[in-house]
């Protein structure tokens, strides 16, 4: 197993070492001269000169993808050209927002779309099994950005059953910063009306972020349950009287659901991209929000050092995805022998 | 022929398939549609923010343009950018998998780690840098969904390919002095081209959708343009008294990007009889 997860790790790299590489590209060439763009439309010649030296910009093109390459790989990502703090420093104050808000969506998306999807499978061409794929449909049909502003018209203008904006109320205060999440910060805090409050913030844009990750996992569970349930292994245990939910949750589950569990990591990137839109609606202080602004100040380091760390969560969740899978079937791990 | 007729016996397919046809009927006959096809550009004060009515069937926006018109013409942007981003996605992706897929060489394996490298990360974090590094606008938010799809092109055919390649009828072409080139693009690519199509049918509401919400964060098209997502993004600030504001140009990225998605799967179905037998 330790073999099998270092495996995936290391062929994890490459991509990742790649992408680095391609941010430098594309802050180096694309801009066209780096420097005037960061000196802006009013410099003088003697400013872009003075701004090239600083940021080592001339130096050969070789030099400065190496030196690029050992700022990133020692977390080094500059300053922030909006705000002028290290764009790191920037990223972990907001990343644990948006890692709350993705893993909850997660969660939700999980814990109701798999038996969404086993109940469609056994219900083959029923009305439930209809009624999911509707849903199923349309939760990836649907805009999130749009929904995230449908849901807070009827629920925090119309019906102002839930908070419009925010993680927290602002009477409350906040919490003492220990992971960054205010669902644990707030429990380890003792505050349970903080955590509540925590809660409810998180309805709306949890919700909005789940449905497309929803609608993927019930039906991927579906047709994995309906190819499991044609096994002659279902036969032989429904002979031998096995009663029908402890074999469909428990036996046909468990074999079919391997295939939901890869499409959970590369849902992760969809969450990522939907929470952009999310936070944006809810603003959601998180990594949205943050590549949002950088796109609106032109900060290209703090949006390329986004880039960067969302590849390196995505490679992470990947590998956990994978573990995960060898260890519901073992067979997994083997076969990578 | 086979694969429309499966679509027409699919009743959520053929209802996929009539609403693009619908949609692209739209697109074509916009400015002839429309109730008042200048106001694409043309703002009317006075008449700000009505709610619907039998003269506005869905309203009109904070600049008194008519909102049903405002759709109608958006038609136009969705199809234009969701069919260049897929062609442009395709050109790249298509002879990438068929290099990549053909043979296992040195060529291969750096034209796939280049494949990982650009799905290593989603794809609409990528395109915001791109839209970002460029001058934003359309023009720069097509080209970044484009230069960010065709990773998933070359995954299919790459996919394709290595299967196909091991047919016998490939065997026996290679055999009578066929060049790799002939086999690959006038044999193994029109085999392949269900699993293309597939995948461009789907890519076509993914990149609606995209576009939309490059449009919407600000990267995209930019005002006065009848773009939907940028129409969302301009309703927010009158909101709760203007409802239908954001709520008609929603609807409309939902209901054509929920077409190419059932069009998308039942072409899939059609396609592999598989995953056919599973549904009947």
């Amino acid at each position: 197993m330790a073999r099998y997860i270092l495996r995936r790790v290391l062929l994890a790299l490459p991509a990742l070492f790649g992408l680095v590489i391609l941010t430098f590209v594309l802050s180096r060439v694309v801009p066209g001269d780096a420097a005037a763009t960061l000196a802006g439309d009013a410099a003088t010649p003697a400013q872009i000169a003075d701004i090239r030296a600083r940021y080592g910009l001339d130096r050969p093109i070789m030099e400065q993808a190496a030196i690029h390459v050992r700022q990133v790989l020692t977390g080094d990502f500059g300053r922030s050209i909006f705000s002028g703090r290290p764009v790191a420093e920037e990223i972990i104050q907001r990343l644990p927002a948006t890692l709350e808000l993705t893993f909850v969506a997660l969660f939700l998306a999980t814990v109701i779309g798999i038996p969404l999807g086993l109940l469609a499978a056994l219900d083959h061409n029923g009305p439930i099994d209809h009624l999911v794929r509707l849903l199923s449909v349309g939760g990836l049909a649907i805009a999130s950005f749009w929904l995230a502003i449908m849901l807070q018209l009827v629920f925090s203008m119309d019906l102002d059953v839930l908070p419009l904006r925010g993680r927290m109320d602002v009477a409350l205060g906040q919490p003492a910063r220990v992971t960054g999440s205010m669902l644990i910060d707030s429990l380890l805090a003792g505050r349970l009306d903080m955590f509540v409050d925590a809660c409810r913030h998180l309805v709306l844009p949890a919700v909005t972020l789940a449905l497309p990750g929803l609608a993927t996992i019930a039906r991927f569970t579906r047709s994995g349950v309906l190819e499991t349930l044609q096994k002659d292994f279902v036969l032989y245990a429904r002979a031998a009287g096995y009663g029908r939910v402890r074999l469909a949750a428990i036996y046909v589950l468990r074999n079919a659901v391997n295939v939901t569990v890869t499409q959970i990591g590369l849902l992760f990137g969809a969450l990522i991209s939907g929470a952009v839109a999310v936070e944006a609606v809810f603003d959601w202080p998180g990594l949205g929000t943050y590549a949002v602004q950088a796109i609106l100040s032109a900060d290209y380091k703090a949006l390329l050092a986004v880039t960067l760390v969302v590849g390196v969560v995505y490679a992470v969740v990947n590998v956990a995805v994978d573990v995960v899978q060898a260890l519901i079937d073992p067979r997994v791990a083997e076969e990578h022998r | 022929m086979t694969a429309l007729r499966h679509i027409f016996r699919d009743p959520v397919a053929a209802f996929g398939l009539l609403i693009v046809v619908f949609a692209l009927l739209v697109a074509i006959l916009a400015p002839w549609l429309a109730p008042y096809p200048d106001d694409a550009f043309e703002s009317h004060i006075l008449q700000r923010l009505r709610p619907p009515s039998a003269e506005f069937p869905f309203g009109t926006d904070n600049l008194g343009r008519d909102i049903l018109s405002r759709v109608i013409l958006g038609t136009r942007n969705a199809f234009a950018v969701a069919i260049a981003v897929v062609v442009a996605a395709m050109a790249v992706g298509v002879p990438v998998g068929l290099a990549a897929g053909w043979r296992d060489n040195w060529m291969s394996d750096v034209l796939m780690r280049v494949t990982d490298v650009f799905l290593a990360v989603p794809q609409l974090i990528l395109a915001l840098a791109l839209g970002q590094l460029m001058a934003p606008g359309i023009g720069t938010a097509m080209v970044a969904l484009a230069f960010t799809y065709w990773p998933f092109f070359a995954r299919t055919v790459y996919a394709e390919t290595r299967r196909l390649r091991g047919s016998l009828f490939v065997d026996a072409l290679a055999g009578i002095g066929a060049s790799p080139t002939r086999i690959l693009f006038l044999h193994v690519l029109p085999n392949a081209a269900p699993a293309i199509l597939v995948r461009a049918t789907v890519g076509m509401g993914f990149t609606i959708l995209t576009a939309a919400l490059l449009g919407f964060l600000g990267v995209g098209a930019a005002p006065p343009s009848p773009d939907w997502g940028l129409a969302v993004s301009e309703a927010r600030q009158h909101l709760p008294e203007a409802w239908w504001f954001p709520t008609f140009p929603g609807l409309a990225i939902l209901l054509l990007v929920l077409g190419f998605n059932l069009l998308g799967d039942g072409l899939r179905d059609a396609a592999d009889p598989r995953l056919r037998r599973s549904r009947r």
